[in-house]
This record gives C-alpha cells, structure tokens and sequence, in this order.
C-alpha cells in the first residue's frame, strides 16, 4: 500500500484546547488538566452564527486549526468527516418534537441534524466548493474515516482533511452510548510528502482485534469516546522511530498503521 | 397519507410488505423499519446470491459494504420516545442506538446479512448519500482496499422527515410533479437500493460507472444556490473523470425533486452544460423522494434504462415550466443509449452526478 502523509492536526478535547498542548501532554511535558473547552462558533453572519449546533463548533474548531497548521487554504482540501452519533442533543430535541401533541419542528433544527452538517457549515463558512463526505462506523468512526481519508488521498491524489468528532449524549439518551467525555481530531493528509509533512503512514486491514493501548496520562473516560480512537496514532506519531499502531476497526477487524517520522 | 397517526396533507411513496418482512434471526437485535427494508431490497433479483458468488471469488475481506442512509432507524427512536416512562422520562430497555438509530446500524446490517467482512461504512450526506457511495467504492476499489463493492441506498419513512420538511414548507399537498410549471414541494418516499461493483473482467453486467463527481454549494444548508455552480461542477467533474463530451450523454436523470428551487436550478445548470440537446427527466414522480436512498434508485433507473435503451418520460408533468431551457422528457422515449447521468443533491450543499456507461 502506498504512503501517505501526515501534515498538521487539530485537537479538541477536555484539558486539550489545542494540537500544541496535546502534544505537550503526549510527551509528558505537560500534565493534563480536565477543563472542558467552549469551542466559539464559526465566522458566519450572526443570526446564522446562533445557530450552530455544538458537534458543528467542535468540528469546525479542529478543522481550521489542522489548516492553518498546514498553511493550507479551505479550497484546497477535501472534507471527510466522521462522528459515530451524530449531535444528541439534535435527535433529542427533534424526538420530542415529533411525538408532542403539536408535532411542530424547528426548520433550523430539522436541516441541522443532517450527518453532514459540518461539512455543510464549514463549506459555507470558508466559501470552499471542495467535495465532502460525512460518514460513521460506530465505535470504528475514527477508522472508518481514516480510511475514507486516505483511501481518496491515493486515489485522487488531493490532500484531504479529516475530521472526527464525537459529543455525549444528554438525557434520556445518555444511558444509551456510552461516550463519557467530548472529543474532536482534524487531520490534514496529503498524497506527498511536501515541507509541513512529519509523518508518513502506510495503513492496511487485518483478521483480528488489537486496540493500541490509550495514552496512559489521560483519563480512561476519553477512550470512550470514538474519535478519541485517533490519540493513540497520533502520540506514535511524535516519535522518533517506526511505530505499528492498531486501531479498533469494523465487525472483527482490526486496521493497522505503520506510521515513521519524515523530519 | 396512511402512516401510523401522522396527520399531515401529503403524499407518500411506502413499500409494500416493510411491517411483514421477518428480521434474520441471527440478526435479530438489527430489528427496526429501516433494517427490515434493507433485507427486503437485498433479498430482491438475486441479489444476494449474486454477491455469494462475489465472495467466494474475492473473499469476504475484499468486498466492501458502503450505504448510504440519511436518518438510519430514526423511526424507532421516536417510537421509544412515544414510550417514555411518565415519571423518570426513561426510554424502554428494547431500544438500542446501536442496532436501530446510529446510523451505522444499516451498514452493519448489511454486511453481516452478506457475511463480508472488507471495509464498511455507512455514508450519510442527506439526499446525496448513496450516490457518494459509488465515488467512495471507486476510491476504496482503486486504493487497493477493495476488489468489489456492495453499495447500497435505505431509508425509511419517519416522524422527523415528514415533519420537518413540513417545517421547511417543501412537501406538497399532491402527488409530486417535478418539472412542472404548477409544482409544488416533494413527495417523501422510502426506498432501499443495491448493487455490486467489481472491477472489469469478472462484472457480469452490462453497464459500468464510468465517471463521478462531487462538489459543495458553499450557500445553505436547506436551499440549492440559485446560481447553480455547485450542482453544473459535479456534472462537469463526472463527465470529466469518464472522458466524455457533454454532447455524447443521451440522457439525464435529474435530482428533480418537485420543489419551484430545485428544479428552476438544475434546469439551469443542466443547460449550461448541455445546451437543449439532451432530455432529461425526473423519475421522483413514481418513487417520491426517497431521500438517502434516491442516489441509487436513480442510478439502477438509469442502468436499466441504459439496457433497455428508454428515456423515462416525467410523471405527472402536464405543463413543463415556461421558464426552463433544457430538454425535459415528458413522455418516455425509445432510442440508442450510450452514456447517462444521474443527479443527486442534499442539505449541506452536497452535490454527486453519477455517469453510467453500456458496453458496446
């Protein structure tokens, strides 16, 4: 399988407002602290601003840090964006809408709880006429977006940003899925291996189920969350050797990156 | 209308025998409206056996499963929430997100009914989700993660479709009449579509995806760009990636959806790229808007057309719209096919054009 390569990255996540702290907290140099962060929404005019829903801030927040990370333009990049369930708080609001006595449902709420909202949002937010694809792969949503990502990164030849993002549920679903903290990743992978890149990753699918261990300082709570799934790539991707990393895939599956530094 | 209790002025397109269809036991936990469709599409012409025959040939961890669905088991959900406990607001223990509502529920589904085990993914970009399906079975195929695709389309009648496209004041009150000058909104209906993509060489049938394209409208998430540019790139590309002059398509399936902005646009669109020589037409007529699932109805409609060498004429079109440029087929028509394009765009601005192809 050709290489692909790892150029910048986005993270979101309790105690990791940023990729430069995460990497910091990946590499021990810094201990994780738990705060919750409040992603800002997107530059949209205002009255479309308020309306936002939270997966999309999550999304979005992550996507434009892996582009300016990458010194990319929006233009440039496809968009695939993976979540395993979606924004809760949507299909909660939408659910007792419908089974209310007067069945009435927000316009907004009702073009909002499409899977590819982000997407949506983050095209009419940049202005970029590039393709997007939403999908989910349950507990292997991160996996089954990488390989989404990187199966049109070699067939296309064009970088690609891939954006996974996970939210928990509220109530009653919550007993539901069991997602405990919020978490986002955006990846910028590109064909070719250009100045910014500082992985290289070779991915194939294999018989069998080998989860990578969960970086050991963050909490236990996260590994629930399905695009946290990308943590433990990422950490074997700051270091300075060939690293095989195997992450949760679908049914009995398992995929496997062989991931080494480039710079 | 004659869904349970739902009160609403429209039409809807519902497939007969959804309530009847038994869940395979093994399977049983994937038991909702949405699943039961799904077993009922895969349980239609062969195509079961024919993807059976597909994996002994390529083994299952080299068939990938891509479908797309746009509200998934949705419908069970609002069922639970109908059974809420009045006093804890608890939903019912029966009802599992994983096998009914996630949306990967119908992917898994379907890849466990045809005992493969290669990449899965279930693809959801509202009413272009499963023509994506075929642009991300050419790249999985092409990558060398796949030798062959199972690609698929289902969704199923649900409260939250129905109401929120009421909400949006896009359902008419009549049965839809894309392309009209008198339209008035869409017809929901629900659909489940499939088929097998193999490379060249062993692919029995005689119709090929030559060319995809895709693009995004960077407008709104719920009204098209007036100015059409999304929906003529994603043709374009399509024809582009097949290598094919906008003169040598014969036919178009429009997105066509019923609604004045739709169509109004890709009509447009549609006669930028193509001038006024190629007919085109709307098959929503028959099937209402089956929504995630109309990418694929719409490329089957296409292929059968491709063989049996028929332009499908427009389903309750009296009067096409004064306004339009293009060449709407209102009465089908019998005449050598070679080369088809099939529309298809969603919330979000998600635009796909499908460009199918007839060996000589």
């Amino acid at each position: 399988m050709k290489a692909v390569y790892l150029e910048s990255v986005g993270v979101l996540g309790p105690g990791l407002p940023d990729w430069e702290t995460a990497r910091r907290v990946l590499d021990g140099e810094l201990p994780h602290r738990a705060e919750v962060p409040r992603p800002d929404p997107p530059q949209l005019p205002p009255n479309e601003r308020r309306r936002v829903p939270q997966l999309v801030r999550w999304a979005l927040a992550v996507a434009h840090e892996a582009l300016a990370g990458a010194e990319r333009a929006a233009g440039e990049v496809a968009m695939v964006f993976s979540s395993s369930s979606g924004d809760g708080e949507i299909v909660h609001k939408l659910c007792e809408a419908v089974t209310s006595p007067e069945r009435e449902v927000s316009p907004t709420m009702f073009h909002n709880s499409v899977h590819n909202a982000a997407p949506g949002y983050w095209s009419i937010s940049t202005g970029s006429q590039q393709r997007s694809v939403a999908l989910c792969g349950y507990d292997a949503s991160f996996a089954v977006g990488l390989l989404e990502a990187v199966g049109f990164v070699l067939a296309e030849q064009v970088p690609v940003l891939l954006v996974a993002c996970d939210l928990p549920f509220p109530e009653p679903l919550t007993p539901l899925r069991d997602i405990r903290l919020p978490f986002g990743v955006a990846l910028l992978i590109s064909p070719a291996p250009g100045n910014r890149a500082f992985a290289r990753w070779r991915i194939s699918l294999g018989a069998g189920v080998q989860p990578a261990r969960f970086p050991r300082m963050l909490p236990p709570a996260l590994a629930t969350n399905p695009a946290a799934q990308a943590l433990p790539l990422l950490a074997a991707s700051r270091a300075s050797t060939a690293q095989r990393v195997s992450i949760v895939y679908v049914g009995d599956r398992h995929m496997t990156v062989e991931t080494s530094p480039c710079r | 209308m004659d869904l349970d209790g739902v009160a609403l002025d429209t039409w809807i397109g519902r497939v007969g025998g959804v309530e009847e269809e038994q869940i395979l036991a093994r399977l049983a936990e994937f038991d909702c409206r949405n699943n039961r469709l799904a077993q009922l599409g895969l349980r239609q012409d062969g195509f079961d056996a024919a993807v059976a025959l597909a994996r002994a040939h390529y083994g299952p961890e080299r068939i990938a499963v891509l479908v797309g669905t746009s509200t998934s088991g949705m419908e069970n959900c609002e069922r639970a929430y109908r059974q809420r406990d009045r006093e804890s607001g608890a939903l019912p223990g029966w009802f599992k997100e994983r096998y009914s509502l996630n949306l990967f529920s119908v992917a898994d589904f379907v890849q466990r009914y045809l005992e493969l085990s290669g990449p899965a993914a279930a693809i959801s970009t509202a009413c272009s989700s499963s023509a994506k399906v075929f642009a991300s079975a050419a790249r999985m195929i092409d990558a060398g993660y796949a030798d062959a695709a199972v690609v698929g389309g289902v969704d199923s009648l649900c409260l939250t479709t129905l109401y929120g496209f009421e909400s949006l004041d896009l359902l008419s009150r009549r049965p839809c009449r894309p392309c009209d000058a008198a339209r008035d909104g869409i017809s929901i209906g629900e659909a489940a579509g499939f088929a097998l993509l193999e490379r060249p060489g062993r692919a029995q049938g005689g119709v090929a995806l030559l060319g995809y394209g895709e693009s995004s409208d960077a407008f709104h998430m719920s009204s098209p760009d007036p100015s059409g540019d999304g929906a003529y790139a994603a043709m374009q590309f399509a024809l582009q990636r097949a290598g094919i002059a906008p003169s040598e398509v014969q036919y178009i399936n429009m997105h066509g959806t019923g609604t004045p902005a739709n169509d109004r646009i890709e009509d447009r669109a549609i006669f930028r790229l193509f001038g006024a020589s190629v007919p085109c037409s709307s098959t929503k007529g028959w099937t209402g808007h089956t929504l995630g699932a109309a990418g694929i109805v719409e490329a089957i409609i296409c292929a059968l057309c491709l063989e049996a060498r028929l332009i499908p004429g427009t389903l309750n079109l009296d009067r096409i719209d004064p306004a339009f440029a293009s060449r709407v087929a209102a009465a089908p028509e019998t005449r050598d096919l070679r080369y088809a394009l099939s529309n298809s765009f969603g919330f979000g601005g998600s635009n796909c054009s499908l460009l199918l192809g007839r060996a000589a």
